[in-house]
């Protein structure tokens, strides 16, 4: 089996378990929505929101709720110890790290299609004036960030206290990735819109993405076996 | 790649400072149903789990004819068939889409017949399209049976799978171990239903304290010899 068809075999085999329970979606979404409102009202004052403060939260949604879909996509692996039966499955092990991967992003990729909106209009920012831009630091910061996240929710599957050592370890590693998502975003938002900078932005996330994928794919097997 | 054998040699692991299996050393040929009998805790999942290739023994090693795990990768874990007590199924998914999820992993020609044959020998037919959710201990006890057998593995590693089975699903379950017996399966299984077993295997082995000892054919049940060497251990 090539590559390509086992990531898609198991992409397809979450997106059906998630289309028909919603789960992982309506928490994750309640809870990236919540983050917003939450900093709205912190930092949104008499109808002006304090400087640079939605790329920041536009991130910390992202990142919390990333973690939120992470670890409870590996849960759904875990219960039935499923996991176990795709490692002992004739499969490559990278291609099911990539597949799980993909699974992720495609989740997270639906709830930022409702908190972006939602922090532009909460914030008064001008998320869409250089869209294709902000796509990118989106597209480029969720895969690096949910490219680490992947790797460290399955090698923490089977730890008694996963829910709390998966941000503990997430985070830290991440935060390169979460600063460049926040300044590039910072970058387009701004008064005097910086576009240089916020391509330089990019071009690290891209860094992070290729570094990350590549240290995941290469440790993935390995960390698998117990 | 094929195998016809199974060969552990002084396969020891060990979880920080406690010692699960100590210097295993055993032998099973193609057509051979073996028990690996033992308490709770006694190692017999974590040999398992070596011999799925999950785990990595600290010391000795387990070859699949002539072949060790690491130089054969997907290759031999495509022959391995591996039920474990927690059953390996989505609860979310349809009996028929557990099956068709796991066939398609493992590539299979036919598919469709090897479900339709799959889903009548674990009594499920009229329940293909409900949630495994849904379904008793017994149902996915079944069901996991068939999805660990879909590809007819060279190598079962069933964990204790008559649990969970009324009487009929229990004489199907052996006559569904003498066939794969007959078709050249090495079969290597745990359980504390020794007497469902007796009669059936061909050869029980005893894991206490991490240590394997022959259980020898002799007087007695089953039952008697594995108290009687228990006691001993002890």
């Amino acid at each position: 089996m090539t590559f390509l068809q086992t990531v898609w075999l198991v992409t397809r085999k979450d997106i059906l378990i998630e289309a028909r329970s919603r789960e992982i979606f309506f928490t994750t979404l309640f809870f990236a929505v919540s983050c917003v409102l939450v900093f709205a009202f912190g930092f949104v004052r008499e109808g002006k929101p304090v400087e640079d403060a939605a790329a920041g939260i536009l991130w910390i949604a992202i990142a919390f709720s990333g973690t939120l879909a992470l670890g409870r996509a590996f849960e759904r692996e875990r219960q039935s110890e499923t996991l176990r039966a795709l490692l002992i499955a004739p499969i490559s092990r990278p291609a099911l790290y990539v597949g799980k991967l993909v699974g992720v992003l495609m989740l997270l990729a639906v709830v930022e299609l409702i908190v972006v909106p939602l922090v532009a209009v909460m914030f008064q920012a001008a998320l869409f004036e250089h869209a294709l831009l902000m796509l990118g630091l989106l597209v480029t910061g969720t895969i690096g960030f949910c490219a680490v996240g992947t790797l460290f929710a399955a090698m923490l599957v089977r730890a008694r206290s996963r829910d709390v050592l998966l941000p503990v370890l997430l985070y830290p590693i991440t935060i390169p990735v979460i600063i460049a998502g926040v300044r590039g975003t910072a970058a387009l938002l701004q008064a005097d819109v910086d576009l240089p900078m916020a391509r330089a932005w990019l071009s690290m996330l891209v860094f992070f993405d290729v570094m990350f994928i590549t240290l995941a794919l290469w440790t993935f097997e390995p960390v698998m076996t117990e | 790649m094929d195998f016809t054998s199974l060969t552990f040699t002084d396969v020891s692991k060990n979880f920080q400072r406690r010692r699960a299996l100590n210097k295993v050393s055993l032998r099973c040929e193609a057509g051979e149903i073996v028990a690996l009998l033992g308490p709770n805790g006694a190692g017999k999942s974590t040999l398992l789990s070596i011999t799925a290739t999950l785990l990595e023994p600290s010391s000795g090693e387990v070859r699949y004819g002539d072949r060790l795990a690491r130089s054969s990768g997907p290759e031999l874990r495509g022959r391995i068939g591996l039920l474990g007590h927690d059953l390996y199924l989505y609860p979310e998914l349809t009996a028929e889409e557990n099956l068709q999820f796991f066939g398609r992993v493992y590539r299979l020609p036919d598919l469709s017949n090897r479900i339709e044959a799959a889903l009548a020998r674990a009594q499920l037919t009229d329940r293909r399209g409900d949630l495994v959710s849904g379904f008793s201990r017994g149902m996915r006890q079944r069901l996991a049976l068939e999805r660990a057998l879909l590809h007819q593995p060279r190598l079962a590693l069933l964990d204790e799978p008559f649990t969970g089975l009324d009487d009929a699903a229990t004489a199907a379950l052996r006559r569904r171990l003498a066939t794969l017996r007959e078709t050249g399966t090495i079969v290597l299984l745990t359980t504390h239903d020794l007497e469902t077993i007796d009669g059936l295997i061909d050869r029980a082995v005893l894991l206490h304290n991490g240590r394997l000892v022959a259980i020898e054919s002799g007087e007695g049940s089953l039952r008697d010899r594995y108290r009687r060497l228990t006691a001993v251990g002890t």
